[in-house]
C-alpha cells in the first residue's frame, strides 16, 4: 500500500559496501515508507543478499561509504543484536544449524530480548509457550520442531518456515526476506507467503528479495527493483516483474539504467 | 563497540584473584627427607604415615617428571617450594566462631558461606585454607547416619585404622612422579567413610584454597563407601593471581565396595594465568577410583576451567563383576592455557561398563588435548565401553587434540567410540545476533548446549553454577 505521506523506516543512501577487500555494491539507493512491499529481483551474484546481509550488520562486510536511516536512525552505527530489538529482521537466504541450542529456547530468549528494548515485560517459560504455539499455526509448523535445536537438520523448508515463525515472534518493523520462496513446494510457498502477508501491516515494510514471479502472485508488491552489478539499476511497479519474468535480465543491463531512488 | 572478528581474545578478569591478608606459618622452602619429618611431626602422625611418606619421598628421588603428554612449562625448581604452610590459628576449633573471621570472610566471598546462619542448605563443606582445613560444616548431623566427613589429618587421628587400612592402596606411594611427591608431603585434605547400608543424606563438598603464593598444594582425599553405601561429592577450588607459578599435586582415591556407588564431581577454577601465560596454577593431579565391589559404580564429572596447566585423568578400575565407571568432563581453554586430561577406565572384572564423555573447548592461544585409555583385561569377560569426544574450536589459533587409546584382551569386548570436531561460526553466531541475541550470550548458548550432556550429570546445585562459570571464562574470548 503506497501513502506518499507514510513515514519512512529505512532510508539506503549510496550505499557501497565490500566483502573480503573486494567491492560488491556499488550505491544502492532505496526508500521502504510503512505499509509498502518491496521485491527486488537480480541475477544470481548481482549483490542481493550483501544488500540484506549490510543491512543486518553481518561482521564480515564492511561499509565503504554511504548511509542508511532507520526511522531516522544511523542504522550503521548499532551492533546486529540491537538492530534486531528496534525491529530490523532478515529472513536468511540460507539459515545455519547451531547444533545444542534449543529452538525453543532461542526463540523465547530472541522474543525476550525484543520485548525488553520495547518497554514490555519478558515472557516466562509458560506464556512464551502460549505465545509461540499462537504463531505456529501461522506458519503451520508442528510444535515438534520447538524441541530440536535450532535448524539442525531441518529441511529446507522447515528452516524458511522457521524463519517466518521467528518473524511472527519478533514482529518487526522492517522484514527483508532473502529468497525465502526459493526451494519451497507449492504447499511450503502458500505457507510462508500466507505467513508474510498475515504479518504485513500499515505499520511496517517488507522487502523481499526474488528470483520469481511466483512468489510475487501471492504477495503484490508496491514497487519492483532490479539489481545488478551492485545497484538498483531499475525500479518500477509489479509488471516489472512479469516484463522480467518474460524478457529475462538481459534487457536491463542493456536500457539505459533508471538510478533515482524511490 | 561492534562486532569484530572471531578470534580476537581479550579475558575476562578472575574474579577470585584476591589475597587474603592472614598470618600463616610456613617452613622454610625446599624438599629433603627433613622436611618430610617435620611435616608428619607437625601433624603429630602415627608411625606407619611417617613410614608411608619415606617410602614415596625415597621412591620420588628415583623419578623422572613425565613428559608423555607434551605441555610445555619451564623446569619445576621443587627446591623453590615450600611443603607447608598453614594459617596461625593452628588447631581446628570445634566452633565456628573460634575460627579467624578473615578466614570466614575469604570463603562467604568466594560464594562459600561456613557460617551456621548462611550455609548452603544440604551441603555440607569442607574448607580447606592453603593446606589445611578449617572447617567442616554439618559434622554431627552427618555422624547420626554413621557418616564420616573430615580433614584428613583430623581422621588420622581420630579414625587412623581406617587410613592404615585404605590409603594408598588404590594409588600406591609409587604410582607416578606427582603422586610420590603428594604421598610424601600431602598437608590436608578431605576424608569420607559411608557405612555400609547408608545413603548419604547431603551433597559432601570439600572447596580449596590456595592463597600463599609460594606454596605448593598437595592435598590427600580419601572416600571409601562400604557395602550398598552411596555419596555424592563435589570438590571446588580457586586461587589469587600471582605473576608466579604454583604447584598443584594432589591425589584422589575412591574405594567402592559391593553395591556401593560414588560420585565425585569437580569444579576447577583455580588461577589460569593471564592473557599471555603468565602466572597460573599449574595442576597435576592423580585421580583414580576403584570398584573394588560386584556391581559397585563410580562416575566422575569434572569441569576444568582454570590452571595454566592440567595434568589430570580421573580413572576408574573396573574390578568387581558388573561394576560400573563413568567419566564425563568439560575441559575449556584460553589464552595461553594447556590441557592434557582425559581418563583410564581399566576392565579387569567380568561383564564391566564404562562410559567416557569428553567435552573439549579451546579459545585463545591455548592447546586442549583428550588423553583415554581402555583397556579390557583377559578376565573381563563381556566387557563394554561407550566413548564419546567433542571438541570445539572457538577462534583460529587454538588447538583440540584427540589421543584414544585402546588395549583390549577379549575378542568380544564391545568398545564404541565416537568424535567430533566444530567450530564455533561467524554465521552461527551472526545468526544469533541477528535475533537481538548479544554477542556473548550467543557464544555462551552454544557452549551451554555443546557441555549439556556432562552438566546434566553435575548435582543440581552446582549445573546452574557451571553454566555461569563457563560463561565468564570465555566473556571477551570472541569478539
Ligand atoms: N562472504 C563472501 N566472500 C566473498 N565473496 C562474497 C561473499 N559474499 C558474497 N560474495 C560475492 O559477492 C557477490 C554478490 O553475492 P550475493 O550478494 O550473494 O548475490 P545474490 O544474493 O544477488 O546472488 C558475488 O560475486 C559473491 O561471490
Ligand atoms: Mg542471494
Amino acid at each position: 500500500m503506497i501513502r506518499p505521506d507514510a513515514p519512512v523506516l529505512l532510508e539506503i543512501r549510496d550505499l557501497h559496501a565490500s566483502v573480503a577487500d573486494q567491492p560488491i555494491l556499488h550505491g544502492v539507493n532505496l526508500t521502504l515508507r510503512a505499509g509498502e512491499i518491496h521485491a527486488v529481483m537480480g541475477r544470481n551474484g548481482s549483490g542481493k543478499s550483501t544488500l540484506s546481509k549490510v543491512l543486518a550488520g553481518h561482521p564480515a562486510y564492511t561499509v565503504t561509504g554511504g548511509s542508511v536511516r532507520y526511522r531516522g536512525e544511523d542504522l550503521l552505527a548499532l551492533d546486529p543484536e540491537q538492530r534486531a530489538r528496534i525491529g530490523l529482521f532478515l529472513g536468511f537466504q540460507y539459515p545455519v544449524e547451531i547444533p545444542g541450542v534449543s529452538n525453543l529456547e532461542f526463540l523465547r530468549v530472541a522474543t525476550n530480548a525484543r520485548r525488553q528494548e520495547g518497554g514490555e515485560e519478558e515472557l516466562d517459560t509458560f506464556a512464551f509457550e502460549d505465545l509461540v504455539n499462537e504463531k505456529l499455526q501461522v506458519v503451520q509448523m508442528d510444535p515438534a520442531f520447538l524441541e530440536r535445536s535450532v535448524n539442525e537438520g531441518f529441511s529446507g523448508g522447515e528452516k524458511k518456515r522457521n524463519e517466518i515463525l521467528q518473524m511472527a515472534l519478533l514482529e518487526p518493523v522492517v522484514a527483508i526476506l532473502d529468497e525465502t520462496d526459493s526451494g519451497l513446494d507449492i504447499d511450503a510457498l502458500r505457507i510462508v507467503s500466507g505467513g508474510v502477508n498475515h504479518l504485513a501491516g500499515p505499520d511496517n515494510a517488507t522487502l523481499l528479495i526474488t528470483h520469481y514471479q511466483r512468489l510475487l502472485d501471492a504477495i503484490t508488491p508496491d514497487y519492483v527493483h532490479v539489481m545488478a552489478h551492485g545497484r538498483i539499476l531499475r525500479t518500477g511497479g509489479k509488471e516489472l516483474a512479469l516484463e522480467l519474468e518474460q524478457r529475462g535480465y538481459d534487457w536491463v543491463d542493456a536500457e539505459p539504467a533508471v538510478l533515482e531512488a524511490v | 563497540m561492534s562486532t569484530a572478528s572471531v578470534g580476537e581474545l581479550v579475558s575476562q578478569p578472575y574474579k577470585y584473584g584476591f589475597v587474603t591478608d592472614i598470618e600463616t606459618e610456613k617452613i622454610a622452602k625446599g624438599l629433603s627427607e627433613d622436611v618430610v619429618r617435620l611435616i608428619s611431626a607437625k601433624k603429630e602422625e602415627p608411625a606407619f604415615l611417617l613410614d608411608f611418606r619415606l617410602r614415596a619421598y625415597r621412591q620420588w628421588l628415583q623419578m623422572d617428571e613425565p613428559d608423555w603428554a607434551g605441555l610445555g612449562y619451564p623446569a619445576i625448581d621443587y627446591q623453590n617450594i615450600i611443603y607447608y604452610a598453614a594459617p596461625k590459628q593452628q588447631d581446628k576449633k570445634a566452633s565456628l566462631d573460634e575460627v579467624d573471621p578473615k578466614l570466614l570472610e575469604t570463603f562467604d566471598k568466594l560464594g562459600i558461606p561456613l557460617s551456621e546462619q548462611k550455609r548452603l542448605s544440604n551441603v555440607a563443606v569442607d574448607a580447606v585454607f592453603d593446606s589445611v582445613s578449617i572447617a567442616t560444616t554439618y559434622k554431627e548431623k552427618l555422624a547420626e547416619h554413621g557418616v564420616i566427613f573430615c580433614s584428613i589429618s583430623e581422621a588420622v587421628k581420630e579414625h587412623p585404622e581406617l587410613i592404615e587400612k585404605y590409603l594408598g592402596t588404590v594409588v600406591p606411594c609409587n604410582d607416578n612422579y606427582f603422586a610420590a611427591l603428594n604421598s610424601a608431603v600431602f598437608s590436608d585434605g578431605s576424608f569420607v567413610f559411608i557405612p555400609r547400608g547408608v545413603e548419604c543424606p547431603m551433597e559432601l563438598s570439600t572447596y580449596f584454597r590456595i592463597n600463599s603464593g609460594d606454596t605448593g598444594q598437595f592435598e590427600r582425599t580419601l572416600i571409601v563407601a562400604e557395602e550398598r553405601a552411596s555419596v555424592s561429592y563435589l570438590e571446588g577450588c580457586t586461587a589469587p593471581m600471582f605473576d608466579t607459578n604454583q604447584l598443584h599435586a594432589a591425589v584422589v582415591e575412591l574405594v567402592a565396595l559391593d553395591d556401593a556407588s560414588i560420585k565425585y564431581s569437580t569444579v576447577q577454577n583455580w588461577y589460569a594465568g593471564d592473557e599471555n601465560g603468565v602466572g597460573g596454577i599449574y595442576n597435576f593431579v592423580t585421580k583414580r577410583g576403584q570398584c573394588r565391589g560386584d556391581r559397585s559404580r563410580i562416575s566422575w564429572t569434572q569441569v576444568e576451567t582454570g590452571s595454566a596447566i592440567t595434568w589430570k585423568y580421573p580413572s576408574c578400575v573396573l574390578q568387581g563383576a558388573d561394576s560400573v565407571g563413568e567419566f564425563y568432563s568439560v575441559a575449556l581453554t584460553n589464552n595461553r592455557q594447556q590441557a592434557d586430561t582425559g581418563t583410564k577406565m581399566i576392565h579387569v572384572g567380568p561383564r564391566t561398563r564404562s562410559t567416557i564423555v569428553s567435552k573439549g573447548i579451546s579459545a585463545g592461544h591455548s592447546s586442549n588435548s583428550y588423553r583415554g585409555l581402555v583397556q579390557i583385561g583377559p578376565k573381563a569377560v563381556g566387557a563394554r565401553n561407550f566413548s564419546q569426544c567433542d571438541s570445539m574450536l572457538i577462534g583460529d589459533q587454538a588447538a583440540a587434540n584427540t589421543y584414544p587409546y585402546i588395549r583390549s584382551q577379549q575378542s568380544d569386548a564391545d568398545i564404541e567410540h565416537e568424535a567430533s570436531t566444530c567450530r564455533i561460526s561467524e554465521d552461527q553466531l551472526f545468526y544469533l545476533q541477528s535475533r537481538g541475541i548479544g554477542f556473548e550470550q550467543a557464544v555462551s548458548m552454544m557452549v551451554s548446549g555443546f557441555c549439556r550432556d556432562v552438566f546434566h550429570q553435575l548435582p543440581m546445585e552446582f549445573a546452574a553454577e557451571a553454566d555461569k562459570l563457563l560463561a565468564l571464562k570465555l566473556e571477551g574470548s570472541v569478539g
